[in-house]
C-alpha cells in the first residue's frame, strides 16, 4: 500500500515537471526580457505565477546583469528588460521605438558583518562607514566606531573589507550613497558599477552578492555591502547607520518605505535617494527598473506587457516584503500605472 | 599468439596493400590536414575578432596598458600589470604545487607500488577531479580551503613576517588559496598525462636497470623519469595552460584586488578573473578595454604552449642524437 502511495506521487511529481499540452504550448506567446540581478528572485516569482495564471503567454527573464540588460534593450534582442542603474538620456535616445522606465520594485543596500561573539546592533555612523570603506578606519576597537557604541565591546581585530568583484547595480547605489555622505569618497574612488578601490591587503573581493556574504561570514573581522534580501537569508548582522537626521536605522521593509517616501518622482521615473531625508528612513535604498518599448513589434506582446505591469502592482507587491524587497509607495504605483499605458 | 599464428599462415601479410587501403589511407590522411588546419584557422579566427574589437583601446592605450596599475572606468585610465602579474603567479604556484603532486601520482600509480584494482580506483578518482565544476571549486576554497589555511598563515606571518612571501596578513581570499585550489584543478591533467608518459617506457629499459643493479628508486629516478621527460613536460605545459585560463573559481578566491604583491597571503588579480566578472556590466567604453586585455591573456597562453613546445621538440631531438 505504501509502495503504491509512493509510486503515485513519484508520477504524479513526475507530470508535473513535463506538462505536455501541445495545445496550449502552441499558442503561447513567448516573451523574453534580461538584465538585473537583484530584483531576479521577486521578478521570477511574478513571471512563473503570471504565466502560470495566463495560458496565453510565456516570460522568461535571465539575470544577465544591469548592463547587459540595457544593451540586450538596445540591440533590440529582447522584448523588455530590467536595471538598476536605470538608463543614461544617452543610451535612451539610441533605443528605437522610445523607452518607458518603470520603478517596479526597490531595495535596500545593508552593511554586514562579521564579529567574533555576534554582537548585534552595530551602530555606524555618517563619518565612519565611509571612512571604513576607505581604509581609513582599520581596526574595530577604533575610537571612532567605539564612541557610538557605547555597550558593544569591540575586539582588537583588522577589519576586512569586502566588496563585489563583478561590476554591479549593488556597487553603483552603494558608491553614490558614499560619495553623498562623504566628499573623500566623492574625490577619491567616486561612483560607478565598478569603482578603484583603495589597494589594500584588507580590502578583497567576491563576485556576486552569495560570494560577498559567503566570505563575510567566513571572515573573522569582515565587514561588506550587500543587498537586504540575502543578509536575510545568510543570517549574517546587519549595522544600524546613521540618516541625514542622525538617527541610527535598522534596515527592514518599514525604514526602506519611508526612504522611498522621500523621493520626488521626475516625469520619466528615475529618481534616485541618495542621502534620504526624513526621521525614519534608512539611508542605502534604491528603486529598480524595468524597461519597455514604447512600440512593441504586435499589439497583442504590448498588451501582455501592460498586464504584467499591472501584475506587479498589485499582486506582485504583495510578494515584496516577504522576498526582502521594499514594496512601492502608493503614490508611486499610481504613477507607474499611468506611465504603463505608453507601452503600444 | 593465435592471432599471429594465423596471420603467418595466410598470404595477407606478404600482399601489397590493395587500392582501397591507398583510397582510404589518402582520405585519412586528407581529414586528418583539414582538421589540423581548421584548427589553426580557429584561433586565427579568435585573435582576429578579439583583436579587431580591440582596436580603439589599443590605439587609446597603446603599451601603457600593460605596465599601468588602475583600473579606473570612473576616470577612464586602465592598466592591467597587476592582473598580469597575478595570472603567472598564481599559475606558476599552482604549477609547482600540482606538477609536483601531479608526477608522484603518476609515479605511484604506474610502478606497481599499489595492487592493480586499488590503482584503477585511485585514478579514476583522481580523473573525476576533472569533472567538477569550477563553481563548485570556488565554493569550496571559501568554505574549506580559507579556514583550514588561516591558522598556518597567521603563524607564518607573525614568526616569519620579514621574508617577503609571508609579509601580510591572511584577509581571506588570497593568492595562496587561489594557488592551491588551482593545484588541484591542474592535477587531474598532469597526473593523467604524466602516467600515460611513463606507460610509454618500453618494459625493458626497466628491466635491463634492475639487470645492471638498479634498485626500484634509481630506476625510476634515473632511468624512467628521464625516458618519459618529455611527455610529462607536455603535461606540466598543458596544466600551466589550464591554470592560465581558469575563470570562475579564481575569481571567488584570489581576492580581485590590483596588487602587486610577492606575499601568498595578499589578495591579488587575474585577467581572466577580470574578464568574466567585467563583462556582464561593461559599457561601451568598457568593452574594447576588456578585448584588449583578453587578447594579452590569448596571447600569454599561446606564448607559454609555445614555448613549451620548442623546448619539448629540442630535448627530444638531442636526445635522438646523443642515441
Amino acid at each position: 500500500m505504501n509502495k503504491l502511495c509512493f509510486m503515485s506521487c513519484l508520477f504524479g511529481v513526475f507530470l508535473n515537471l513535463f506538462p505536455f499540452n501541445p495545445a496550449a504550448a502552441e499558442e503561447k506567446l513567448r516573451l523574453t526580457g534580461s538584465g538585473a540581478s537583484f530584483p531576479f528572485p521577486l521578478y521570477s516569482a511574478w513571471f512563473k505565477n503570471y504565466s502560470r495564471d495566463h495560458k496565453d503567454a510565456n516570460i522568461d527573464y535571465q539575470a544577465k546583469g544591469s548592463g547587459a540588460g540595457v544593451l540586450d534593450f538596445i540591440n533590440r534582442t529582447v522584448d523588455f528588460a530590467a536595471s538598476d542603474a536605470a538608463m543614461t538620456p544617452d543610451e535612451i535616445a539610441k533605443v528605437e521605438g522610445g523607452a518607458v522606465l518603470l520603478p517596479m520594485t526597490a531595495g535596500e543596500i545593508v552593511i554586514s558583518y562579521n564579529l567574533p561573539g555576534n554582537p548585534q546592533g552595530l551602530k555606524l555612523s555618517r563619518d565612519v562607514y565611509p571612512d571604513i570603506f576607505l581604509g581609513k578606519i582599520t581596526r574595530w576597537n577604533d575610537a571612532r566606531i567605539q564612541s557610538a557604541n557605547a555597550g558593544l565591546k569591540l575586539p582588537d581585530l583588522p577589519i576586512t573589507v569586502v566588496r563585489r568583484a563583478d561590476s554591479s547595480g549593488t556597487t553603483f547605489v552603494f558608491t553614490h550613497h558614499l560619495g553623498a555622505v562623504s566628499p573623500s569618497w566623492r574625490q577619491g574612488p567616486g561612483a560607478g558599477t565598478t569603482v578603484n578601490w583603495p589597494s589594500s591587503d584588507k580590502i578583497v573581493a567576491a563576485p556576486k552578492n552569495d560570494g560577498v556574504t559567503a566570505t563575510i561570514k567566513q571572515t573573522p573581522g569582515a565587514i561588506g555591502y550587500i543587498e537586504y534580501a540575502y543578509a536575510v537569508g545568510a543570517r549574517v548582522e546587519m549595522a544600524e547607520l546613521q540618516n541625514k537626521a542622525g538617527r541610527f536605522i535598522r534596515p527592514g521593509a518599514e525604514s526602506g518605505q519611508a526612504t522611498l517616501a522621500t523621493a520626488q518622482l521626475p516625469e520619466n521615473l528615475i529618481a534616485w535617494v541618495q542621502d534620504p531625508d526624513g526621521e525614519k528612513s534608512y539611508p542605502i535604498a534604491t528603486f529598480t527598473w524595468m524597461l519597455f518599448y514604447q512600440r512593441n513589434a504586435t499589439p497583442a506582446k504590448a498588451k501582455i506587457l501592460r498586464d504584467v505591469v499591472e501584475y506587479g502592482l498589485t499582486e506582485g507587491q504583495k510578494l515584496s516584503t516577504k522576498m526582502g524587497y521594499i514594496p512601492l509607495p502608493e503614490n508611486v504605483v499610481s504613477a507607474v500605472r499611468v506611465a504603463a499605458r505608453k507601452i503600444q | 599468439m593465435k592471432i599471429f599464428e594465423e596471420d603467418a599462415t595466410s598470404t595477407q601479410i606478404s600482399r601489397p596493400p590493395a587500392q582501397a587501403d591507398y583510397l582510404l589511407d589518402r582520405l585519412f590522411r586528407g581529414l586528418a590536414t583539414a582538421c589540423a588546419w581548421f584548427l589553426l584557422i580557429v584561433v586565427g579566427l579568435l585573435l582576429g575578432v578579439i583583436g579587431v574589437k580591440a582596436v580603439p583601446a589599443i590605439s587609446e592605450y597603446h603599451l601603457g596598458f600593460l605596465t599601468g596599475t588602475t583600473w579606473d572606468v570612473n576616470k577612464q585610465t586602465f592598466g592591467i600589470l597587476p592582473e598580469i602579474w597575478g595570472t603567472l603567479y598564481s599559475s606558476i604556484l599552482a604549477l609547482i604545487i600540482g606538477g609536483f603532486f601531479g608526477v608522484t601520482m603518476a609515479i605511484f600509480l604506474t610502478q606497481d607500488f599499489l595492487p592493480a584494482r586499488l590503482a584503477l580506483v585511485f585514478r579514476t578518482i583522481v580523473e573525476l577531479l576533472a569533472a567538477i565544476p569550477s563553481v563548485v571549486y570556488g565554493f569550496w576554497g571559501i568554505f574549506v580551503v580559507i579556514p583550514a589555511i588561516r591558522p598556518i598563515a597567521d603563524w607564518l606571518n607573525a614568526e616569519f613576517g620579514w621574508i617577503p612571501f609571508f609579509g601580510t596578513t591572511l584577509s581571506g581570499p588570497g593568492m595562496l588559496p587561489a594557488a592551491l585550489v588551482l593545484a588541484i584543478m591542474i592535477l587531474p591533467t598532469v597526473a593523467a598525462v604524466s602516467q600515460d608518459a611513463i606507460r610509454q617506457v618500453p618494459h625493458r629499459i626497466k628491466e635491463a636497470a634492475f639487470g645492471l643493479g638498479a634498485t626500484r628508486w634509481e630506476a625510476i629516478l634515473r632511468v624512467i623519469l628521464p625516458t618519459a621527460s618529455t611527455g610529462i613536460f607536455g603535461a606540466l605545459v598543458l596544466g600551466f595552460g589550464r591554470a592560465l585560463g581558469e575563470t570562475m573559481a579564481l575569481a571567488m578566491l584570489v581576492g580581485n584586488s590590483n596588487q602587486l604583491s610577492l606575499s601568498l597571503f595578499s589578495p591579488g588579480n587575474t585577467l581572466a578573473a577580470l574578464l568574466a566578472l567585467n563583462f556582464p556590466e561593461a559599457g561601451e567604453h568598457e568593452v574594447p578595454v576588456l578585448m584588449y586585455a583578453a587578447l594579452v591573456l590569448l596571447l600569454i597562453t599561446l606564448a607559454v604552449n609555445m614555448v613549451g613546445t620548442a623546448i619539448m621538440t629540442l630535448t627530444s631531438s638531442q636526445m635522438r642524437t646523443d642515441k
